[in-house]
């Protein structure tokens, strides 16, 4: 199983990143083998609007099946709800230990945004 | 880091004037001008560009009048009455109505339209003699889709993580439309300035319901409130029945132009109502 | 002949203006209220309520039986408005754009257009005046939909005054199309100044005759009269400041009927501006 984490840098010491639609990169980590690959997120740049909608859609089109970042807005929340991916808010720290925190259900699945939208 | 911004619902309340002694007062802020439409700001704090970009947003659609079989497919299509054609039957797109769909595009038989980014303004990083300052300038008949707004915020965010600056002082723009939805979305807090006057009681009640939809502590102070007493108590009633808080309120005053055309901020000045607006700040600073 | 009332700067006396000039002028007229975002003109007119009108957009709507998850929707729309994961499209309605793309691409003939509300018209008469008063939702986005809907009520045969929204970007420019002549208003200041600037470029840029009236003269200085006079722009009024004006404006009065002078000051300006619409050769 795939999850996204939300990632100011490529490696798995990076922090994570605490915005989702406008965050800098995503590290897609395979649970099972271990083994990661890093998204970037620059084709939010040229949208007129909708961050979170464009990076929920790449999440998706990246094959991950949960998400885990620092926090989600609305329009971003129903994006990856309605795309079936799993939400996990509220990561703080490097990647590393996000993902120890997931695998030791640590996270909670969110049930909503937990913050407003930015007009992106 | 905490993000006040300044927006009125009327438009021509004194926001920029209250915002650039805002400016002047606080002791460690970053500025944002977020009203790309018609920036007045830069005229009192006088910023030194230091960074310049371009700003792109959207498409815009060309029609290349030699592959252009003059079908009418496009006009048809076009929801924006942004395509018209001549007597001698050239076919056109009018940028300024243009939104940037690209229907024309997808559907014209003889792929003679061309989608291009769209160059919609400018965005600056200054400096001025209170701090560092991020504003931008829309170009004529842009539309003002609030990314630009989102770039400055960006912008004067990011400014404000570099220098450890714990406030960001943003001036709004008027009404309630996607500009200023753009500068207020995510904020810790805003202050709605207005007048004692009928537009600013009934302006202000949207916009208090626009705050209160995205969830963000509301404060009010009405400027020029000796124009009409009653007016500024019923306002402030109001403004109170809908849970916004009441920071004060600016008098009338004749010396407010004079600071203007002097660029200075109305507290950078012996007007009376600097008195005033020293006071909401204090008032503001404890609501922080 | 259509007459809007703009300016760069918020709060110079557009709307002031729009309905005072309205009250002083004989003959039935129209007024339009085109700032969609805080329409204003109501609260000065006595008005009789006439009617109103739900305003909407078209927006998409997916049939999921028919939908096979090709995606081709969300990659044409420019907005973010559409998103697609698998057979499931999302609808975003406050990013649509209206401009039916979607629908009308999708291979699986999947989409058809459905009404989303966004604000309403509503017609009002006060005397010989008929006010068409447009008002976005609060929340909504985008106005020039909603103003394109409303210039829609645009007579023929009669005077229409439009009080255009503040600033020089989409809303405004969406009121002025196909304008007959444009009058900027202003106040004697800075802020005053450099927004008029914007505001000529846009009206220019429009090809759109247009003279200025300064309002509140006496609160600064005689910069305005200077860069019309540089400029070659006609100034069609010259309104001092006067406190009597502002406190009957306060309360929501009209100025024509409570304050001596102004009805002829105000009738006057419908002569300029036939005047120079007249003298610039249309």
């Amino acid at each position: 199983m795939k999850i996204a984490i939300t990632s100011s840098g490529n490696e798995l010491t990076a922090a994570v990143d605490q915005r989702f639609g406008r965050a800098a990169m995503f590290i897609l980590y395979d649970i099972e083998s271990g083994e990661f690959e890093v998204f970037d997120n620059k084709q939010n740049l040229n949208a007129t609007q909708g961050a979170g909608i464009q990076a929920a859609q790449k999440v998706f089109n990246m094959g991950a099946e949960a998400l885990i970042t620092g926090h989600c807005g609305p329009k971003a929340f129903a994006a990856l709800s309605a795309a079936g991916v799993k939400i996990y808010c509220g990561a703080t720290g490097t990647i590393e230990s996000a993902i120890t925190r997931y695998k030791e259900g640590g996270l909670t699945v969110s049930t909503g945004a937990d913050v407003e939208g930015h007009w992106v | 880091m905490k993000e006040l911004v300044i927006i009125s619902g009327k438009g021509g309340t004194g926001k920029t004037s209250i915002t650039a002694s805002f400016a002047v007062l606080a002791k460690d802020a970053v500025v944002a001008d977020c009203d790309v439409d018609a920036a007045d700001l830069h005229l009192i704090l006088e910023p030194e560009v230091k960074e310049r970009e371009e700003f792109y947003s959207g498409k815009l659609a060309h029609i290349d009048i030699n592959k252009c079989l003059a079908c009418g497919v496009c006009e048809e299509y076009c929801r924006f009455e942004a395509i018209l054609h001549d007597s001698s039957g050239k076919y056109i797109v009018d940028p300024n109505n243009c939104e940037g769909c690209g229907v024309c595009v997808r559907f014209c038989p003889s792929n003679a339209i061309s989608f291009n980014d769209r160059l919609c303004g400018d965005w600056m990083i200054s400096q001025t003699r209170r701090g560092s300052m991020a504003h931008a300038k829309l170009g004529i008949a842009a539309e003002n889709s609030g990314k630009l707004v989102s770039t400055v915020r960006k912008n004067a965010q990011e400014l404000a993580e570099k220098n450890n600056t714990p406030l960001i002082i943003i001036d709004g723009p008027p009404g309630i439309g996607c500009p200023v939805i753009a500068s207020v979305t995510g904020a810790s807090i805003v202050l709605v300035v207005t007048e004692p006057t009928v537009s600013g009681a009934h302006d202000m009640l949207r916009v208090l319901k626009l705050t209160k939809h995205f969830g963000i502590p509301t404060l009010i102070c009405v400027n020029k409130w000796d124009l009409n007493q009653d007016m500024t108590e019923s306002i402030e009633k109001s403004a109170r029945e809908h849970n916004a808080t009441v920071v004060g309120r600016v008098r009338y005053d004749n010396m407010v132009s004079k600071a203007q055309i002097e660029k200075k901020a109305i507290i950078e000045t012996d007007a009376p109502s600097a008195e005033d607006i020293r006071n909401i700040w204090k008032n503001i600073e404890k609501n922080l | 002949m259509k007459i809007a009332i703009a300016s760069g700067k918020g709060g110079t006396g557009k709307t002031t203006l729009s309905v005072n000039i309205a009250q002083a002028i004989d003959s039935p007229l129209v007024l339009l209220d085109c700032d969609v975002e805080e329409p204003n003109s109501r609260l000065f007119l006595n008005t009789e309520y006439v009617g109103e009108e739900v305003v909407s957009t078209l927006i998409p709507e997916v049939d999921t039986e028919k939908c096979n998850g090709c995606g081709e929707c969300a990659r044409f729309c420019q907005y973010n408005a559409i998103v697609t994961f698998g057979t499931k499209p999302l609808v975003f309605p406050e990013m649509c754009h209206g401009c039916g793309g979607c629908a009308k691409l999708c291979p699986q003939g999947a989409i058809s257009e459905i009404e989303h509300r966004i604000g309403s018209i509503t017609q009002y008469k006060a005397g010989k005046i008929t006010l068409y008063q447009g008002c976005i939702d609060v929340g909504v986005s985008m106005a020039p939909p909603l103003i394109r809907e409303l210039k829609k009520k645009i007579p023929d045969d009669q005077l229409v005054i439009m009080d255009a929204p503040p600033g020089t970007t989409c809303p405004v420019v969406t009121t002025l199309g196909e304008v007959d002549y444009v009058v900027l208003v202003t106040e004697p200041t800075p802020f005053g100044l450099n927004d008029l600037a914007l505001a000529v470029d846009m009206v220019r840029a429009l090809g759109l005759p247009f003279g200025v009236i300064i309002n509140r003269v006496g609160i600064g200085d005689d910069r305005i009269n200077l860069y019309c006079e540089r400029e070659n722009i006609p100034v069609l009024l010259e309104i001092p400041n006067d406190r009597a004006v502002a406190e009957a404006y306060s309360r929501g009065e009209s100025i024509v009927e409570s304050v001596e002078g102004y009805r002829e000051l105000f009738a006057g300006v419908m002569e300029k501006v036939e005047e120079e619409y007249r003298g610039a050769g249309k």
